[in-house]
């Protein structure tokens, strides 16, 4: 390595140092894009679940306006936001409906697409979907 | 016996798995699945066990659930300056618990073909192969999905492999497989790792029989990497170690970097650079890997 090279290296370096660094957003709530966005989330994952037939007839019963808002909070929750969840325990909110792995899987996919639509990155899709997949004991088989 | 084509008859027979399978899959179309989530079948290793390109990984075949059966079939090709490999085959998997497989390996003999005055040549193996799941799932939880498998394979063209020292003309590899997706592990991507541990004999993969002068039976590992970019698009590495039990050519370890697309739960295509190193005396084998895999 000339000494040349090893200078320009240093300043790079340097400058570098210097420059402001870009912090991520501290909360995954965050890098949903706050109430705001999980509002919109929301919109998109009943619009998904509405068009899956895996998943619609689950639905047909449901106070859609009341789901709308407590799964809202969940997400928020889960999402280290600031909300206050006032829905059922997941085991309450699924028990009776016998859910089964296809179904599980059919929400995650349906969740995937909804934060896609709604350009959430790949990364953050991930880490949401890494946070609820640890009730899927809680839900199945209930 | 020296296939300097492919005998018809028995080129047949993997096809015809394939379409009993497929007819299997209509009869149980009620419970047939996709219930899993896509890629979680993975792709097709050249002995016919749902894996990466070399390596069997503990995921089943196909996308059905517990509940549900699924299934696969491949066909792969991989051009090495010397020699080149030809596999397909099916495989079919019962509430995600058992898997069962079949496969047909072809090995061109190429400039070594040439060089004993076969041109043509080939060495075909069948390949059976079951593998359980015995715990564990490939996203969820925090144990990596376990499972175990044997693969029996039968070389079809046995009289080079006996003049060059292999022992036997089939043998039973066993496995024990641990694989898992860690979600979000590496700056938010998905990061899928496996472990395999193998008892085999088999000399390049049972292309060249089974057991030699140097030694039979012996444990190896394998493993593979990969990052999910998105849940459609995979990349990664693999590595498997071979035994090294003939005497007149040195056998050496595989690896590869593969790049692999899951267009939906019925169509992927993994493209793969494959590095086997010295093959019956000609070195350097490395060349690219195409493999096109049909699901359910
Ligand atoms: C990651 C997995 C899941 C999460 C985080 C989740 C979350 C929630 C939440 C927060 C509620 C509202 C609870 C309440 O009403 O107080 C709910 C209700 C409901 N969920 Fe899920 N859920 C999941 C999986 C599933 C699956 C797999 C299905 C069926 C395909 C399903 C169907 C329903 C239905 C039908 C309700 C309405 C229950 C009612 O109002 O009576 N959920 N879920």
């Amino acid at each position: 390595m000339t000494g040349r090279t090893i200078v320009f290296i240093f300043s790079i370096l340097a400058l570098s140092a210097c420059a402001p660094t870009v912090r991520a957003p501290a909360t995954l709530y965050d890098q949903l894009g706050g109430n705001a966005g999980i509002a919109r989330l929301t919109d998109a994952a009943i619009d998904q679940y509405a068009a899956d037939p895996r998943v619609a007839p689950m639905f047909d019963h449901v106070d859609i306006g009341r789901f709308r808002r407590v799964f809202a909070e969940y997400i928020c929750v889960v999402s280290d936001g600031p909300c206050r969840y006032t829905g059922a325990s997941m085991a309450d909110a699924h028990r009776g409906m016998n859910l089964h792995e296809g179904q599980f899987n059919a929400i995650v996919e349906d969740l995937t697409a909804a934060m896609t639509s709604v350009h959430v990155s790949v990364p953050t899709q991930n880490r949401l979907i890494k946070r609820l997949a640890k009730v899927r004991t809680d839900v199945l088989y209930k | 016996m020296i296939a300097n084509s492919v005998n018809p008859s028995s080129a047949n027979v993997c096809m015809r798995w394939a379409i009993a399978f497929f007819f299997i899959a209509i009869a149980h179309a009620a419970r047939a699945g996709d219930g899993r989530l896509i890629a979680t079948g993975g792709a097709t290793e050249v002995e016919g066990s749902a894996g990466g390109g070399l390596v069997p990984w503990a995921v089943l075949a196909g996308y059905g659930t517990r509940d549900e059966i699924g299934g696969s079939v491949f066909r792969t090709q991989l051009q090495l300056p010397d020699y080149r490999l030809d596999a397909y085959g099916g495989a079919f998997t019962i509430d995600n618990r058992v898997e069962f497989s079949l496969a047909r390996d072809r090995f061109d003999l190429g400039t070594l073909g040439k060089a004993i005055g076969m041109p043509g040549a080939a060495l075909r193996q069948n390949v059976m192969g079951v593998k359980v799941r015995l715990a564990g799932d490939l996203v969820y939880g925090d144990l990596p999905q376990i499972s175990i498998g044997a693969q029996y394979k039968h070389d079809l063209d046995f009289s080079i492999p006996k003049l060059v020292g292999a022992r036997h003309d089939s043998g039973t590899d066993v496995y024990i497989t641990a694989t898992h997706l860690e979600l979000a592990a590496l700056d938010g991507y998905d990061l899928l790792w496996n472990l395999t541990v193998r008892s085999s004999n088999a000399n390049q993969f049972g292309l060249l029989g089974f057991g030699g002068d140097r030694g039979d039976r012996r444990w190896l590992a394998e493993g593979s990497v990969a990052m999910l970019f998105d849940p459609h698009w995979a990349a990664g590495v693999e590595y498997r170690q071979k035994p090294d039990h003939l005497s007149f050519a040195r056998e050496d370890n595989a690896a590869d970097v593969f790049l692999a697309w899951f267009a939906n739960k019925h169509v992927a295509v993994i493209g793969s650079w494959v590095e086997l190193g010295s093959i019956a005396g000609l070195a350097r084998q490395r060349g690219a890997y195409l493999s096109l895999q049909g699901s359910f």
